[in-house]
């Protein structure tokens, strides 16, 4: 029954919220074998995507889901931030592989359902803030990135991860306008990468991904700024040398290869020391490493942040 | 001409003055109906700015159109353009530093004086500031219509701050500050080639008088 439901189904209309509310005593209650029913990925955009409680969650209160899939960054759908929304129905997301290659003893073109059976799926409550200064916070759906890692066996010379995204001007129309060069292309240190917080992203709110979120699957690296997650992921490279980065190709003063969440270190044209949570009407300070640092703090010492932004 | 007798006609002020407060009441509207999307603060922004960019414009049209159209009877219009577009150009200021700075004026000094951006929105609406308050009749007589209309001159100032305050503010698409930016350049480039023929002209009478002796 699940699966009938069209696809235009929001997910506040799916599910009632005292349900939505209490789906930590829910989750609970079902054991670890849930996640094993939705190997059989539904191809349509709201497909339920169930899962486990993940570790790192905060408490603090999820976003709307009407704003977190209405509100985004995704250039190659336009630059408005309702753009995506508007113009993303058009990817197509499945079939979908990710080319796994480079400083690897495994490479390997993987199915998208290949990598989802990798893990059980968990449900992680992040913070997200961007690098323009407003922050969500997201019930994620996936894995911690390094499952995939570890499966492809790096080799010595593995330092840093590249990522690249699909980029296809056929299903992207909008995207020569951006200003910004494409295919769209990330990267961590290979530390970075492998820490557990670093989630391989499937789904939100109980759902797989919509397309303007990054669908069907992103990175999210909570403790960096947004645009460090990057979405609709092709390719993960495994190199030597740090990787050339979108937004750093496009203006390097202003968006550096590390993109660590700092209160400190302002962008040059606005100040990074608070943000505005979506849904509230005052601001918030911003948090070091965005209330990561217990964390990742040490993936970092000895380093000048403000040096390295 | 048709064109003519409805322009000058006073009643017209009245719809054209109500038409210019409909991308206000818009705002109200979707406040009401919460549809300003995921950061209504930024919606208001956008839409502030954006309104105080297309008033300066069309005020800045307005003595070209009189000349290329023929129609000197735009004129009764230019002051209530003008004065829309400081007040969208408020309302964005207000909201600047209500519902984003909430009146912190060390951050916003900061800002101003740190911020490119933020420096050239601020003097372009500093710039609307003397304009507004000598609009009146008032001041045209206790300034000399010369001196006024050089006081005036200001708005090119303003218009071309806006456009650098929206073309430094994006992150990387910039056809809509572009397009603003080459609306302006139109606008002044017609003003600079009627001054150079006027004076032009002046120099081909004095030329003629100089020359019987």
């Amino acid at each position: 029954m699940l699966f009938k439901r069209g696809a235009e189904i929001r997910y506040s209309e799916v599910t009632p919220r005292e349900t939505y509310l209490n789906r930590r005593s829910f989750l609970a209650a079902i054991p670890l074998a849930g996640a094993a029913l939705f190997t059989t990925r539904a191809s349509a955009a709201a497909a339920k995507l169930a899962a486990i409680k993940g570790p790192f969650s905060t408490d603090e209160k999820p976003t709307p889901f009407a704003d977190v899939s209405t509100y985004n960054n995704f250039y190659e759908f336009g630059t408005g931030k309702d753009d995506p929304a508007k113009n993303a129905g058009r990817l197509k997301t499945s079939p979908w592989s990710i080319a796994v290659e480079g400083a690897v003893g495994k490479p390997k073109v993987f199915d998208l359902e290949a990598i989802m059976k990798m893990a059980p799926l968990e449900e992680r409550i992040y913070r997200h803030r961007c690098v323009e200064a407003w922050s969500i916070v997201v019930p994620w759906i996936g894995f911690s990135l390094n499952t995939l890692i570890k499966a492809v066996e790096p080799t010595a010379k593995a330092k840093f991860v590249a990522f690249q995204s699909l980029y296809d001007p056929k299903q992207m129309p909008a995207s020569r306008y951006a200003g910004i060069a494409f295919p769209y292309v990330e990267g961590l240190r290979i530390d970075e990468a492998m820490h557990p917080l670093a989630l391989l992203c499937f789904g939100m709110y109980g759902q797989a991904l919509p397309n303007q979120d990054g669908a069907p699957v992103r990175l999210v690296v909570p403790w960096k700024y947004g645009f460090k997650s990057i979405k609709s992921i092709v390719k993960i490279k495994f190199v030597e040398k740090e990787p050339p980065t979108t937004w750093n190709l496009s203006n390097a003063r202003e968006y550096g290869f590390y993109s660590n969440v700092n209160p400190t270190v302002d962008h040059p044209r606005w100040s990074q020391s608070s943000e505005r949570r979506l849904g509230e009407f005052g601001k918030r300070k911003t948090l070091m490493f965005n209330g990561y640092g217990d964390q990742v703090a040490s993936l970092y010492a000895g380093m000048d942040l403000r040096k390295n932004y | 001409m048709a064109w003519k007798r409805v322009l000058s006609n006073r009643g017209l002020k009245i719809p054209v003055f109500l038409l210019c407060l409909v991308p206000v009441l818009l705002l109200v509207l979707r406040y009401l109906h919460q549809e300003l999307g995921a950061n209504p603060i930024e919606f208001i922004t956008h839409a502030t700015g954006d309104w105080t960019l297309r008033f300066l414009a069309i005020t800045l049209a307005i003595s070209p159109l009189r000349r290329l159209l023929g129609l000197p009877d735009l004129i009764r219009y230019r002051r209530m353009l003008g004065l829309f577009a400081f007040f969208y150009g408020c309302l964005h200021f207000t909201t600047y530093f209500w519902l984003d700075k909430f009146f912190d004026f060390s951050e916003i000094a900061k800002d101003v004086v740190k911020r490119p951006y933020i420096t050239a929105g601020f003097v372009g609406f500093i710039g609307m500031v003397p304009l507004a308050v000598t609009s009146t009749a008032g001041w045209i007589r206790r300034l000399g219509g010369r001196r006024w209309q050089m006081l005036h001159r200001l708005i090119y100032l303003s218009a071309i701050a806006g456009v650098i305050h929206y073309l430094w503010l994006v992150k990387s698409d910039v056809r809509k500050p572009a397009l603003y930016g080459a609306i302006v350049l139109v606008l002044l480039a017609e003003r600079a080639i009627t001054a150079f023929r006027k004076s032009a002209a002046a120099r081909a009478r004095g030329a003629i008088k100089v020359r019987p002796a």
